[in-house]
């Protein structure tokens, strides 16, 4: 996984309540296996038509609108735990999601993977959809070691939380499973005295 | 004594302590399906190393997988990779697997409790959100995500965050026509889609524990559609008697027995939230609207709410608010899904199907959730009682409860599920789903329409 990054960018909002991940990336674009390559169907079928087109009411196909922030309605990710979400999401370019609350596998899979799911309060995140309305180009700045989102120009600056071992994983580019590798003793020592009934 | 059964289950698996919050959790069951774990797998490869315990995984194919000749081989190119990649990815790795042509083959979720897999006290995790399901035999099972596959085929463990814990009362008996189906929908439209997320829950209450183990596993299936890690029922009796039939897997019978008698909440434990219902409030229950929260009785009206969430989704469904769904005409019947497809959901549609004809108009399919659960139809003339109404029977699989592999549903068009999610394009791009119990799903494909089957019954 790579290091996360101090970084400023500007911020593409869907302002839509319960994005599960179908509509994040269907089920019939689940059939790769490998890792790469789902960015091209991510939200696909809001972005096109079933012709193919694109949708012009879709905020992914106005060019007003772009950057590595995505900022979306509460419960963001509800529904199935397909990885192929947060994959999406990260090959299509989002470094960051912000929302108001968020389903907690997708939260996993997105710390997984070295994006970063940023809780704001309800309000926070009216005031975050308000200045993108004003200003579609307005920067924010997103740096985890300060666990702080902000927009100097708006005199925004909202403190969020994440788990300490998660920061540590996303800001040393830590790979989970490599850690569970080096317990690996540890786990067989557990295994040889624990019962299942 | 103030352990939850969550608290006693969870403190057993505990095999380090990383921080105030994270855990190595150990996994005593692990199942994987073809669509979430080849990326797993390659990233052991890529690492050159093992299965940690090959004993504790097991595979089958179900996602995307045919429901009509399943002995050939699988049309579209990708599905097949897809299935064939996981077959020499067991093999590679010595997973045992449950291949499309294996009698124990079926939907991951239907095979795990059938093949005595599933059991009170245990931790199980597979590569989907419905692993809830398995919470019927009071353990502790949770979906996870594909890095957390590896993790486990890495090390048989997972890092995880102990969940706030919720619990669920429900007491008194169901009216007639009644199912857990309407239970748990009726829970989800009063707690919505993300009342339970950062939770797990139990459920208890005298409805539960009159229900079947089949009628608990639907309960607990859908637990994900209110956002919560998982849920779980008390072991009881009853679920002795499931598990006595399968007695040849448990390692020492006896004191498992003893064990899983004395798994229970204790009085002092507290929780995080607790809600109560009143089963003689829930009636048969119907989703109007693109989550699982959006369900209503079916005799009620579509509410009067307003939001671009809430317009979206009516817009999808061409239903409009105030709209009552009694009577509206439908498209297609599916009678499956690891939420619905076990004997008993298709005991109940062929008694109530006995006789009558399916409406001109519909379609209508019956997918088994596993190969047992069609040869047990078949030994007892359902697969007979179910096509003479003009069902269509299948083989074992997921078919359209997800879009994924042939079995869809039409643009535009409405389909009467038994399954757990009524997403946007679940069924198929366009699909428009209006979830509900089984027998609500027989009494419209008989009627070609919605109807009330509380009602019918009593008629």
């Amino acid at each position: 996984m790579k290091k996360f990054i101090t970084f400023s960018s500007s911020a593409v909002p869907i302002p839509m309540e319960d994005i599960d991940t179908d509509q994040i990336i269907p089920a019939r674009f689940l059939k790769s296996t490998s890792r790469d390559g789902f960015g091209a169907n991510l939200f696909r079928d809001w972005r096109y038509d079933q012709k193919g087109e694109q949708k012009a009411d879709f905020i992914l196909n106005n060019t007003d609108y772009s950057g590595s922030i995505l900022v979306c309605g509460k419960n963001f990710g509800c529904g199935s735990s397909r990885e192929h979400a947060a994959w999406a999401l990260a090959d299509y370019g989002f470094r960051v999601v912000v929302s108001s609350f968020f389903a907690d596998i997708f939260k996993n899979n997105a710390l997984n993977n070295g994006l970063l799911p940023i809780t704001v309060s309800d309000e926070q995140l009216h005031t975050i959809f308000e200045i993108i309305e004003k200003d579609p180009e307005a920067t924010f700045d997103v740096s985890l070691e300060d666990q702080k989102f902000s927009c100097a120009k708006e005199h925004l600056s909202i403190d969020f939380s994440i788990d300490p071992f998660k920061k540590t994983c996303l800001l040393e580019g830590m790979d989970t499973i490599d850690f569970l590798i080096s317990k690996r003793d540890l786990i067989q020592k557990f295994e040889s005295t624990h019962l299942v009934y | 004594m103030n352990q939850s059964i969550f608290d006693k289950i969870w403190n057993r698996h505990v095999v380090e302590k990383i921080d105030d919050r994270q855990v190595i959790l150990y996994i005593d069951q692990h199942f994987i399906h073809e669509v979430t774990s080849p990326q797993a797998f390659e990233g052991l490869k890529k690492r050159g190393i093992g299965v940690f315990n090959t004993r504790r995984t097991l595979g089958t194919a179900d996602h995307n997988v045919p429901t009509i000749n399943q002995d050939q081989p699988i049309k579209d190119p990708l599905s097949r990779k897809q299935v064939e990649q996981l077959t020499s990815n067991c093999e590679q790795f010595d997973v045992k697997l449950y291949d499309l042509v294996h009698p124990k083959q079926g939907i991951v979720h239907v095979i795990g409790p059938e093949q005595g897999l599933t059991r009170p006290g245990m931790t199980i995790v597979c590569g989907d959100s419905h692993t809830s399901t398995h919470g019927a035999f009071g353990c502790i099972a949770f979906g996870i995500g594909t890095s957390e596959v590896e993790q486990v085929l890495a090390s048989q463990s997972v890092l995880q965050v102990k969940p706030k814990q919720m619990r669920i009362k429900i007491n008194g008996p169901l009216m007639n026509g009644v199912g857990p189906k309407d239970v748990i929908l009726y829970i989800i439209s009063k707690l919505g889609v993300g009342g339970a997320t950062g939770h797990f829950i139990e459920y208890a209450g005298t409805t539960i524990e009159n229900m079947s183990m089949e009628g608990r596993m639907t309960v607990c299936n859908m637990s994900i559609e209110m956002g919560a890690r998982g849920g779980l029922i008390a072991p009881d009796q009853k679920t002795v008697e499931y598990l006595s039939t399968r007695k040849e897997v448990v390692e020492n019978w006896e004191s498992s027995v003893h064990y899983w008698s004395e798994l229970k909440t204790d009085k002092e434990a507290t929780f995080d939230l607790e809600f109560e219902f009143d089963a003689a409030d829930v009636t048969p229950m119907i989703t109007y609207g693109t989550n699982p929260g959006m369900g209503i009785k079916i005799d009620q009206k579509i509410p009067e709410l307003s939001g671009a969430s809430f317009e979206k989704s009516l817009n999808y469904m061409g239903l409009s608010t105030g709209q009552n769904l009694l009577n509206m005409p439908i498209d297609y019947v599916f009678i499956g899904s690891c939420t619905n497809s076990r004997i008993e959901d298709l005991r109940e549609v062929a008694q109530f199907v006995k006789g009558k004809k399916k409406a001109d108009h519909v379609i209508v399919f019956v997918v088994p959730g596993s190969q047992e659960v069609a040869r047990q139809a078949k030994s007892e003339g359902l697969d007979k009682i179910l096509e003479e109404a003009g069902f269509e029977m299948r083989g074992a699989g997921c078919s359209a409860c997800l879009g994924m592999n042939e079995d869809k549903i039409p643009a535009g068009k409405y389909c009467v599920s038994t399954s757990n999610r009524n997403f946007e394009g679940r069924q198929g791009p366009g699909a428009r789903t209006l979830l509900c119990s089984p027998l609500t799903a027989a009494a419209a494909a008989i009627e070609g329409k919605i109807v009330d089957v509380s009602k019918a019954l009593i008629a």
